[in-house]
């Protein structure tokens, strides 16, 4: 058993890298689900399919055009494309459940999740896909030493401006100052004659489109496939958990930590790296049952 | 004004208002006196379209409103102040006010600076999240949230309760001056002496009854029916 790799300050350095950019990928997806949790008090499980729309539909859009460009164009369309799904979704379906229990939620967003895939499995196949990044996001650089991914450092730029971008969103726009009132007491909202049904609506496209966006990005990195909705769902549900329901921050903080924990799992102990993020997960339940941000439920 | 006409809501299956009629003419202030769980935060519920009665209809300036969508009655000019205050607690003071504003319809036209001028206690914490206000205070943006709307009907739902004798003397004033600026009050209070002395007249609700109703004169001579229906 080879438990150290390279224990040297770059191999840390490299691997946090990494780890840091995992977590750019797992923040944009989360804070969408974790929004539409606020705000809607909807835990949709198929939140996770909308990521997986967002990377085939980037695929097809990136081989239609080709080359640099078609990597931009996907970027920038396929978040759109799932918000207009997502938006079809909620008009004809999401908006008339928004009363019901949290377990009829629960297999309704269950059985959209198992419908979309059968959609994707018809529409893409079984295959395996892949995107390539533009030229000049391909290859690495280094850094302390030690060859980094450049599309990585991509993403670590990405990320933080799609925090930005949220937190002035929800703090500087009416309609996010709106949302936020609504995560808090819906009823009061419409009271004060605002149509609740529309921000509703906003809000669900805006954290799908989040969803879609976070498939885009991640697409060229790893193989576009059926199943990357389950795995993405499983990991988001635990983040938006253990940092706090509905808290942007909270979605932050748990992507962080999810992601670090398992870039560094890799580095100490390779065989069983998948179990470090969960080990992680159960601390914070132990420690803070609620998660590690105030939530808003 | 408005007008209420043997409506009965429930709340699942419970039945909670059985026939509740009521009228309100402009510029009145008429108090909905009860005990707690009389009913009196159903019956705004039910005007305001939050609980909406499955028989009976509600009237507002003639127009049958019931069956509307709570932001569509909020919009035709009523607004509402709920009994457990309610605040956007995530949100600043200003914030609160500031999403409430409309600028269509009604009497007057409120803005913040109105509202702060009304409230003055408000304009320091302008900035200050509502969740970290104290009951008085809140009691005040909920009050200052609803006349944001610029409504000409004001649904206040017990805006006395729990509240030191300091905070609820400057409301009783301030409850007054918003007559003088035209509003029509509903008020539902279990503060007789307070609503009594700002209703013209007053209705008794007890177990989703209107239980006895006239004005204000003849409701404060006839001991017997408040200590009736009222008395806990």
């Amino acid at each position: 058993m080879e438990i150290i790799g390279d224990l040297t300050f770059a191999g840390l350095a490299s691997h946090l890298l990494v780890g840091l950019s995992r977590a750019m990928i797992l923040f944009i997806v989360t804070s969408g689900l974790s929004f539409v949790l606020g705000v809607l008090r909807v835990p949709n499980i198929a939140h996770g399919s909308l990521y997986m729309i967002g990377a085939f539909v980037a695929f097809s859009i990136s081989h239609a055009i080709g080359g640099n460009t078609g990597f931009w164009v996907a970027l920038l369309l396929s978040p759109v494309v799932v918000g207009l799904v997502a938006l079809i979704a909620e008009r004809s379906l999401f908006c008339h459940l928004y009363e019901r229990e949290h377990l009829m939620l629960l297999l309704f967003t269950f059985a959209l999740m198992l419908i979309l895939g059968d959609l994707v499995k018809m529409f893409w196949g079984a295959d395996y896909r892949s995107i390539m990044a533009p030229k000049y996001l391909r290859g690495s650089i280094n850094i302390f030493d030690s060859p980094f991914p450049k599309y990585n450092l991509f993403l670590l730029v990405i990320g933080p401006i799609v925090a930005v971008l949220l937190w002035l969103f929800s703090n500087k726009t009416k309609m996010g100052k709106i949302a936020r009132a609504a995560a808090v007491d819906r009823e009061m909202v419409g009271a004060i004659g605002i149509n609740v049904s529309w921000v509703f609506a906003f809000a669900f496209v805006l954290g799908c489109l989040l969803a879609g966006l976070g498939g885009a990005l991640v697409s060229p990195t790893v193989s576009v496939t059926l199943g990357m909705d389950h795995d993405i769902i499983m990991e988001a549900f635990l983040i938006v958990t253990i940092g706090g329901l509905g808290n942007m921050w909270g979605a932050l903080v748990g992507s962080l930590l999810f992601g670090i924990t398992q870039s560094f799992g890799v580095l100490f102990w390779p065989q069983f790296a998948i179990v470090f993020p969960y080990l992680a997960v159960v601390i914070v339940l132990i420690w803070k049952p609620t998660g590690m941000l105030k939530s808003v439920w | 004004m408005l007008g209420v006409e043997e409506i009965h809501t429930f709340y699942g299956l419970s039945h909670i208002l059985f026939g509740v009629s009521l009228t309100v003419l402009r510029g009145e202030i008429v108090c909905l006196l009860g005990r707690n769980g009389a009913g009196k935060s159903t019956t705004m519920r039910s005007i305001m379209g939050l609980t909406p009665p499955r028989q009976g209809t509600i009237r507002f300036r003639g127009k049958d409103i019931t069956g509307n969508k709570p932001y569509q009655i909020a919009r035709m000019g009523i607004g509402y102040v709920p009994d457990d205050r309610r605040v956007f607690a995530d949100l600043s003071v200003g914030e609160n006010l500031e999403l409430a504003q409309r600028t269509t319809g009604g009497l007057a036209v409120w803005d913040k600076d109105r509202v702060y001028s009304f409230f003055p206690a408000l304009r320091r914490i302008d900035s200050r999240k509502a969740g970290f206000l104290s009951g008085g205070e809140q009691q005040m943006l909920t009050i200052g949230r609803a006349l944001m709307t610029n409504p000409d009907f004001l649904l206040l739902d017990e805006p006395t309760e729990g509240l030191a004798p300091m905070i609820v003397k400057e409301l009783e004033d301030r409850i007054g001056r918003l007559r003088a600026e035209g509003l029509t009050v509903l008020l539902a209070e279990q503060n007789q002496k307070v609503a009594l002395r700002l209703s013209d007249k007053g209705y008794i609700i007890d177990n989703g009854l209107i239980r006895y109703h006239g004005s204000t004169e003849e409701l404060t001579a006839d001991e017997e029916a408040r200590k009736k229906y009222l008395l806990v």
